[in-house]
């Protein structure tokens, strides 16, 4: 997400390919350093939507098919 | 004699002469200032980019809610989540294991309450600021940041209740008009309840 942009697809790659596997971890790394916040969107059993918050490459669920990065939130006004 | 009056005529002209020209100057000046053409330096600035972008935004959170919610968002204007936490959302609240929700309105606190007796709990104040401020804005779309704020409550709401600044209701947002929301809530869903036992009952026609 981007402010004046909406959705930017930032990177995208099969993780079962070892080069896309890489440059997905790099991404995910260098989004988390520059602050943002991960999440994944998901469905639970009960038919319910949620996400699931993700701090490292690892957390993401497999099979999932994108994370969101957002800006980390901070007390408002 | 016409000698004479030539020359001060010579003279009298030269001095209307200095004394008019700074004004005629002036006025040239500031009718050409007028008409020129003002060329404001806008930075690639294009009018349309705030309305493309929340059209993505608003097809990003249609892709991660659910049909009730996106329905709710895009005839109400906000988005219900219901809270997880087992003692509420503030350790004080004394809910007696009553479940709460939250309104979640774009770029605006997020509002707790009880749903059984509407009761308010408390404003949250939260924003998700891009300070790289790609476009000049830290400011998210509408359809951004409520998706930023239902991720992180759904996905971490304690996290995001304690980031927060938490307010007694009516801080920001008038309380009348909180209720007024959740009478319209109420309202729609007993509308689409209605709608689907009548879409239940109904027979197709051989």
């Amino acid at each position: 997400m981007k402010p004046g942009h909406g959705e930017v697809l930032i990177a995208e790659g099969d993780v079962d390919v070892p080069e896309d596997h890489e440059a997905l971890i790099d991404t995910f790394r260098a989004q988390l350093d520059a602050g943002m916040w991960a999440a994944v969107p998901r469905a639970t059993p009960g038919g319910r939507r949620e996400a699931q918050m993700v701090t490292s490459f690892d957390d993401v669920p497999p099979g999932a098919d994108r994370v969101i990065f957002f800006p980390r939130a901070a007390g408002g006004r | 004699m016409l000698l004479a009056l030539s020359a001060s005529a010579i003279v009298i002209l030269v001095l209307l002469w200095e004394v008019a020209w700074p004004v005629a100057a002036e006025r040239f000046e500031r009718w050409r200032a007028r008409r020129a053409l003002v060329e404001v330096e806008v930075d690639g600035y294009d009018p349309g980019r705030e309305r493309r972008a929340e059209q993505k935004a608003r097809a990003l959170l249609r892709s991660c809610v659910n049909e009730e919610e996106w329905a709710m968002y895009r005839e109400l204007g906000f988005i219900r989540v219901w809270g997880g936490l087992a003692d509420g959302p503030e350790r004080d609240d004394d809910l007696g294991g009553a479940p709460y929700a939250y309104l979640i309105y774009p770029h605006k606190p997020v509002i707790a309450y009880l749903p059984q007796t509407r009761r308010l709990l408390n404003e949250y104040c939260v924003a998700f600021p891009d300070e790289t401020r790609p476009y000049g804005s830290a400011r998210l779309p509408d359809s951004d940041d409520v998706l930023a704020k239902w991720m992180a409550l759904t996905g971490d709401e304690r996290r995001l209740v304690a980031t927060a600044n938490m307010h007694l209701p009516g801080r920001q947002i008038d309380p009348k008009q909180v209720r007024r929301d959740l009478w319209r809530l109420t309202q729609w869903e007993q509308s689409r309840m209605r709608e689907r036992h009548r879409g239940a009952g109904s027979v197709s026609a051989p």
